[in-house]
This record gives C-alpha cells, sequence and structure tokens, in this order.
C-alpha cells in the first residue's frame, strides 16, 4: 500500500523542460494511467517516480518519505517497473530472470534463500509462466517475455506498480493479457498501478483514473468518461474523434474516422 | 539451469574441481622445460618449502634452484595474468553487456601497457622492489584507456558493439603508435629493447618472487572484490536503467566495475605486456558451459583463465625450444579466429 504525492515538479533533461510544475495526489490502491502524446512527458514521470531520474525543482514523497532521501535499493523493495521491453545480452533462462528481481533484498556475498526461491515460484505461478521457467528469456515471444518481467516486478513485492508502455510492442491477445494480469494485482493485492499508456481505449478499459498530460502539465485529470471526450482529445493530440460508449462495459469507446476513404 | 535450485554446492563443487584443475595444471607446466622434474618431486619440494613436511630429498639440488628460482614463478604468473585478463574480461563484458568487450580489444592491456612503458622509460631512481612504479602506472593507464573507449563508444546511453570496437581499435592503435614512438626515442628501452619486443608480443617476464610479491595481491584481491558485485553484474544484463530500477546505484557501480577491470588488466599487463584474447574465449567457454550467472562465472573464469595461460605458456616456451615464443602470439592464433567467429554470429543475432 502507498501514498504518493508530488508537489511542484518539474523536470529538464540539460535545458529541455519536460515537465512544468506538477502537483498530484495518488491514493493506494488506485489504478491511473498517463496519457498524452509522445513528448508529453509520460515516459518521463514514470522515471521521476520509479526514483531513477530526480525532479530538478518539487518534491516527491512516497509514503511520507522524500524520493530524494530514499537511497535506491530502499525505493526498489517498494516500487517496481515494467518497461517497454529488455534485451538480454547473456543467455539467462526466464526463471533466472524472474529471480534478477530479487536484487534488491540480496547482501554482497549472500545467495539467495528459500524465501526468495517461494516468492520467484508464487509470482512465476500468478502470472502463469511457470511451464516457460528453463526457457532462454531471448527465445521467448514478446509476449512471453514481458510476462516474465511482470513476474520479476512481482517477485520485487512492490507497493507500487509503475508500467512505461508495457504493451506498447504486443499483439492484441498480449495487451490483453498483460493489462488482465496488472488489474488482478491491482484488485486482488492492492498494488498501486501507474502506467504510461499509449493506447487510450485500453487505458479506458482497465484503469480508473486517467491523467491526460500535454507538454508536461496536467491537461484533465479523473474517471475515463471525464477525461476522455471529444473536446479533450482534440485539445491535446489535434485529433478529430468521436467518443462512444462502450458496448458492454461503462467506460468511453474513441472511434476515428479517416479523412479518405 | 535446474541445478541451480541448489546452488550454493553446485557452485562449491564447481568451482573445487577448476581449483583442482588449475593445481594439475600448474604442475604439469613446472615439470616440463630444459630439464624436466617429476611432478612428485615438484609437491615434496613445494611442501617441505612451505614447512609441512620434511621428505627426504630424492631430486638434485639443482632442481630445486630450478624450481623455485625459474620455475614456479613463471607458471604462477601465468596463472595470475590469466586468471586476471579473464575475470577482467568478465566484468567489461558484464557491465557493458557486451560479450565481445576483452581488456585487449577495448583498448584496456594498450592503456597499462602504455602506462607501463612510461614507467619503464623513468630513471632507475623510482623503482622499488625491483619493479617500480610499472603496475600503478599500468592501472592508471588502463583506466584512462578504458574510460575513453567508453566515452567515445557511448550513443545515446547505449554501448554498441561496433562503436566499442571501433573506439577500442582507435584508442589501442594510438598508444600502441605512442609506445612504439617512446621505444624507439629512449635510450634506457633501446638497451632493453629484446623485453620490450617481448612486452609487446606478450610474453611473461618475471625474475624472481618479487614481483609476484606485489602483482599477486592486487589481482587476487581484485577478484575478491569483484566477487563482491557480481550480483550487480547480473542486474546490469537489463541495461542501466534495468538495473537501477533494480536498485542499483549504477553511476558508482560503473565506476567501480571499470576501476577493477582496469586494476587486473594493470597487474597482468605488468607481469605480461599485451596478451589478448584471453578475457574473450575463457569467459565465452565458460558461460556455455555454467551459464552466464556472474556469481558463479567470475571465479569459475579466472580459475579457467589461469589454467589457460598456464598451458598456453607452457606449450610457448616449449613446442620450439630452446626458442620460446610469447605467449601473446598463442593467444591471438587461438582468440583471432574465435573473435570473428563470434563477432559473425552476434551480428546476425542483434544486427548492429
Amino acid at each position: 500500500m502507498i501514498k504518493l504525492s508530488l508537489s511542484h515538479v518539474s523536470f529538464s533533461y540539460i535545458d529541455v523542460p519536460v515537465l512544468h510544475d506538477i502537483d498530484l495526489a495518488i491514493e493506494r490502491g488506485e489504478m491511473v494511467a498517463l496519457l498524452g502524446p509522445n513528448g508529453s512527458g509520460k515516459t518521463t514521470l514514470i522515471k521521476l517516480l520509479s526514483g531513477v531520474l530526480r525532479p530538478t525543482e518539487g518534491e516527491i514523497h512516497l509514503d511520507g518519505s522524500s524520493l530524494r532521501q530514499l537511497k535506491r535499493r530502499e525505493v526498489a523493495q517498494r516500487v517496481a517497473v515494467v518497461p517497454q521491453q529488455f534485451h538480454m545480452p547473456f543467455a539467462f533462462t526466464l526463471r533466472e530472470v524472474v529471480l534478477l528481481g530479487r536484487t534488491p533484498f540480496l547482501k554482497a556475498f549472500s545467495n539467495e534463500e528459500e524465501r526468495d526461491y517461494k516468492a520467484v515460484q508464487r509470482s512465476m505461478e500468478l502470472i502463469g509462466v511457470t511451464e516457460l521457467g528453463q526457457r532462454f528469456f531471448n527465445e521467448l515471444s514478446g509476449g512471453e517475455r514481458q510476462k516474465g518481467i511482470l513476474a520479476m516486478a512481482l517477485v520485487q513485492e512492490p507497493k507500487l506498480l509503475l508500467l512505461d508502455e508495457p504493451t506498447a510492442h504486443l499483439d492484441i491477445n498480449h495487451q490483453v493479457e498483460i493489462l488482465d494480469l496488472v488489474k488482478g494485482l491491482n484488485r486482488e493485492q492492492g498494488i498501486t498501478v501507474i502506467g504510461a499508456m499509449h493506447d487510450l481505449n485500453l487505458a479506458a478499459l482497465y484503469f480508473d483514473r486517467l491523467i491526460l498530460l500535454k507538454e508536461g502539465r496536467i491537461f484533465a485529470d479523473g474517471p475515463p468518461s471525464d477525461v476522455l471526450t471529444e473536446v479533450t482529445i482534440k485539445e491535446v493530440f489535434s485529433a478529430s474523434v468521436q467518443v462512444m460508449q462502450h458496448p458492454s462495459m461503462k467506460a468511453p469507446h474513441i472511434v476515428i474516422t479517416p479523412k479518405r476513404t | 539451469m535446474l541445478a541451480r535450485l541448489k546452488s550454493n554446492q553446485r557452485t562449491v563443487l564447481i568451482l573445487a574441481c577448476l581449483m583442482g584443475i588449475l593445481i594439475v595444471c600448474l604442475l604439469i607446466a613446472a615439470a616440463f622445460g630444459a630439464v624436466s622434474i617429476s611432478p612428485l618431486d615438484i609437491v615434496k619440494m613445494t611442501l617441505n618449502k612451505v614447512g609441512f613436511t620434511h621428505f627426504p630429498a630424492t631430486w638434485q639440488a639443482t632442481d630445486e634452484t630450478i624450481l623455485f628460482q625459474i620455475r614456479l614463478p613463471r607458471v604462477v604468473a601465468g596463472a595470475l595474468v590469466g586468471a586476471a585478463l579473464a575475470a577482467a574480461g568478465v566484468l567489461f563484458q558484464g557491465m557493458l553487456r557486451n560479450p565481445l568487450a576483452d581488456p585487449y580489444i577495448i583498448g584496456t592491456s594498450a592503456g597499462g601497457a602504455f602506462g607501463a612503458t612510461l614507467a619503464m622509460m623513468l630513471p632507475l631512481s623510482f623503482a622499488f622492489l625491483g619493479f617500480g612504479l610499472v603496475p600503478i602506472a599500468a592501472f592508471f593507464g588502463a583506466l584512462a584507456a578504458v574510460l575513453l573507449v567508453y566515452n567515445l563508444a557511448r550513443v545515446g546511453g547505449k554501448t554498441p558493439i561496433i562503436s566499442m570496437l571501433l573506439a577500442g581499435f582507435a584508442v589501442s592503435a594510438m598508444l600502441i603508435a605512442a609506445m612504439s614512438f617512446m621505444i624507439t626515442m629512449s635510450d634506457r628501452l633501446q638497451l632493453i629493447l629484446h623485453s620490450i619486443w617481448s612486452f609487446l608480443m606478450g610474453g611473461i617476464r618475471v625474475s624472481d618472487w618479487s614481483q609476484i610479491a606485489i602483482i599477486a595481491p592486487m589481482i587476487i584481491g581484485g577478484i575478491v572484490v569483484a566477487r563482491f558485485l557480481a550480483f550487480r553484474l547480473n542486474a546490469f544484463s537489463l541495461g542501466e536503467e534495468g538495473a537501477a530500477y533494480l536498485g542499483i546505484n549504477v553511476e558508482r557501480d560503473k565506476l567501480t566495475i571499470l576501476g577493477l577491470g582496469s586494476l587486473l588488466t594493470g597487474a597482468a599487463v605488468s607481469l605480461s605486456g599485451l596478451v589478448g584474447f584471453v578475457g574473450l574465449v575463457v569467459p565465452h567457454a565458460v558461460r556455455l558451459v555454467l551459464g552466464p550467472d556472474h556469481r558463479l562465472l567470475l571465479p569459475a573464469a579466472a580459475l579457467s583463465g589461469g589454467a589457460f595461460l598456464v598451458i598456453a605458456d607452457l606449450l610457448a616456451r616449449t613446442v620450439l625450444a630452446p626458442t620460446e615464443i610469447p605467449v601473446g602470439i598463442l593467444t591471438a592464433l587461438i582468440g583471432a579466429p574465435f573473435f570473428i567467429y563470434l563477432l559473425r554470429r552476434t551480428r546476425r543475432e542483434y544486427a548492429f
């Protein structure tokens, strides 16, 4: 369980400002999507929340303690990140990759203990990759690899799970599978989830709260039906769309019509 | 690997076997030469020397002199150099996430050799313990070279294979040219041209135990410290960002790893000059057999590298006896084709 707050957070890469004066509070157990066009600052915000980048100005607090004051290791014991994809240069098996998730808990000369192996087993069962354990990570399909990374993140026993476009390179069946798994973790384990998402419809279906970023500022923040409107999408993405109702769920569904047919 | 479940016993068993192999190689290498000494006598003499036992002498007094003054320093130096280069290879490959990173290929060895040559040019008054500033200068040379290559090769937070090879090649070429120039210009170095030549070709040169007394702690200490870092190298295989997500202090650890790799390379270069490809061939072979977990890979590669170079050096000094081939020529003859093979294969897999 985690409460996250950002006060007046700004970030620049050397001279290029990316995020401006972000104020945000996220409660325990929320499932929040960050949306916005490329370059709007989604990924940067994920990196700031993971503590890998430090805000140029402002403070991020995680359960009351400032991210600046926490050691990397301490952050990694609470926050796990699933990036778009990992490239693995050596022939690690999937199980060995999942085991890497225990890194924040290991001391220099000690090996993993029974407890760590149990966590690996549990997490692999939960994600449904137990049978892939002995396969080489590099030889798996994109979706299988991403599930492996999700299992690795879960082994960190995170209170906060950050996703950086976790479904960007996946087929539609794997997109749904990954997001179903994430939703399960949120609902059943109470893990707070914050994900940068590219696909607005998937975000509307899976996330309770959407934050729409435009040029490094929060443009809209609220439940999907409030955030995804024809007006906001026009404003933020400069795209003309129609917003319909999902046929079976209480979620907005965005429909595009080509200019030429 | 399935056996990883009970990884502690497996690790101990494998390392004990490799240690045994290394000792056998040392015995074989110490036995052969202009005068052969039986391995049994070597064991007895060594145990007597250490003071554990008092076997009656079944050997000639000259054998003892040859063994302790010439043969043993040489084979022990070979083991140290091989272990250091293989461990440095593991460190560089793990941190750069690049199975082709070898101290010789990425210019670290050339940097070390440059530093060592510089130190050798200095007047003897700088020398201490018959070795002088050589290992220290070699360390700083190696560190400077690896930092230079690393920064040149880095493109957008990554170190692609091709840019690393090019940067390593360019920096090596520059340093070796500078070294050759210094050798041509320096009267002091002209006087020891033969040993300089074996330095450039990669030949193990030890005159007595005092050099080993300086280098051995550097290498053994370096490998022990590197073993402490091994689990972080595992995290580094996910990339710098991935490692950071797992709680690794990336910038600090990167410097530590490059520093340790340079220390090991510098120490090895001080004893042997430019021996190439050991840090490439050995870690790769060990990884194929034992898997990529650095906590086992690092010590296993160090022991195997030691055994490998001891045998290579034995061949180098016996096949054309009494002429001695620099061992670097042998390792290049084995290693360079292997490197080409890896390069071809890697290109297919990762397309650089």
